[in-house]
């Protein structure tokens, strides 16, 4: 059991993020689509790379140090370094 | 610079030097050809301390003698001085005490040369020991994730490797969660911290990569990370590794363990993140692509939807000329059926003044007028 005094987790990593970006380009790029579905792909490419930049831009490194307490219990807690 | 000295007697014209001029003349070529330390074996003399807490003690083989000093913090780190005739090892640079022209060795620091002896045998023994469990082999390298995103970060919470680690993956990869796991990283307790945090590292979820380090420091600190145990703990974190002990010379055991080794605790994080700069040009490249991809699936369209508006033209176009040709084809039936193409043979049709064919000798009373259609139009006619 891990306990966090900010309570949030960790982020849907940006890799799958980039994956999922390269797909859809590739698709584009070489699949016979009809223009409808190539349309839906180009949106949501679109909006994936717009919302990777956002959280490129805004992003900001969280320390935590790790203690594990007399209960065995993990807790983290915010470390200003 | 350069030091010559006139033998023969002085002459008004030669320079006559002060003896402050020779001394630091001499106390300047030390400082020119002899500013890096080195090892030096020998026995310990005399070993004095002074209230300052400097050392001052000879160190001597069979043949010659050299005085050395160990000032204050060196001396203070170093614990206790050696007693007369110890063998040790003095890591120390020439030096020359300017005021008494005295040639002294500015010694950092001293190790007994058994007890370095008996770190040495430890370390063969581990060493052999790692490699027979198969700890050093290449086959189980893991390679880096690409993008780590949670990093777990073993040293000490003081030291200069949490701070290197923080500001570069700040700098790199601020998209990353840093969980700090702090353990003393040399002297007494040591390696129990390291193998308790690195245990601690396997119990941390949805992790991506260890490093484990320290900052630069002498042979000595370096021990824990030469340990069989914190070794094997290191080998049992489920994440791919990084050993990152700073010291340039030597290759601590961690280092052969880990999955990858870095020379310092700030090239482990360039090596365990991303660069955020890398990643937003590989975006705009994406972002070039996208719209070159759409660019081009429409014009693909564009040309697909004119080639069917050419074919459409050319069907349309070949329906009207069948039915044009079906329309002739009636017209020349029609006209081959047509009674008024008897009168181009030489006949002529009576028509009465209400339209209607005179047909019988009734229809013809004396004076009547009447119409007589020929081939080329009508003729007025009268019956005599």
């Amino acid at each position: 059991m891990v306990r966090s005094e900010s309570g949030d987790s960790p982020a849907a990593p940006l890799s799958e993020e980039l994956s999922r970006l390269e797909e859809i380009v590739r698709k584009l790029e070489t699949d016979d689509l009809e223009l409808d579905a190539a349309l839906v792909l180009f949106e949501e490419g679109v909006a994936r790379l717009r919302a990777a930049r956002e959280r490129l831009a805004k992003a900001e490194l969280k320390v935590q140090a790790v203690l594990e307490e007399a209960g065995g219990e993990i807790r983290l807690t915010k470390l200003d370094a | 610079m350069t030091l010559s000295l006139a033998l023969n007697a002085p002459s008004a014209a030669d320079q006559v030097w002060s003896v402050g001029q020779l001394n630091a003349s001499v106390k300047r070529l030390f400082e020119t050809h002899a500013s890096k330390p080195f090892w030096v074996r020998g026995e310990i003399l005399q070993c004095r301390v002074w209230s300052s807490g400097n050392w001052y003690f000879t160190l001597r083989d069979k043949g010659s003698q050299v005085r050395c000093c160990m000032f204050g913090l060196n001396a203070a780190r170093a614990g206790k001085p050696p007693a007369d005739g110890t063998e040790v090892y003095v890591l120390g640079k020439p030096g020359f005490y300017e005021e008494k022209g005295d040639f002294q060795l500015l010694v950092s620091r001293v190790l007994p040369t058994a007890a370095v002896g008996g770190q040495q045998q430890e370390l063969e023994r581990v060493k052999a020991v790692l490699q027979k469990d198969g700890l050093f082999d290449v086959d189980r390298k893991r390679p880096l994730p690409k993008f780590a995103s949670t990093i777990a970060l073993v040293t000490s919470r003081d030291g200069a490797a949490l701070h290197d680690v923080v500001t570069v993956t700040r700098k790199r990869w601020p998209c990353a969660r840093l969980y700090v796991v702090s353990a003393r990283v040399q002297g007494e307790g040591a390696v129990d911290e390291l193998v308790r945090a690195l245990r601690l590292v396997n119990r941390i979820p949805r992790l991506d990569l260890c490093i484990v380090g320290r900052g630069g420091g002498a042979r000595e600190d370096l021990a824990a990370f030469n340990s069989e145990a914190v070794c094997r703990a290191l080998a049992a974190v489920r994440v791919p590794t990084v050993s990152a002990v700073g010291h340039e010379v030597d290759i601590s055991l961690t280092d052969l363990v880990a999955d990858l080794r870095a020379a310092t605790p700030s090239a482990a994080a360039e090596l365990a993140v991303a660069d955020r700069r890398d990643v937003l040009r590989a975006l705009d490249d994406l972002s070039g692509r996208l719209a070159a991809s759409l660019v081009n699936r429409t014009r693909l369209a564009e040309e697909r939807l004119g080639r069917t508006g050419d074919r459409l033209q050319v069907a349309i176009e070949g329906a009207i000329q069948a039915r044009r040709s079906v329309a002739d084809r009636f017209a020349a039936q029609l006209d081959a059926l047509s009674p008024l193409r008897v009168l181009g043979r030489g006949y002529a049709v009576p028509f009465g003044d209400d339209g209607r064919v005179l047909k019988r000798l009734a229809d013809f009373s004396s004076e009547k007028r009447f119409r007589l259609r020929v081939a080329e139009g009508d003729v007025r006619a009268r019956v005599e």
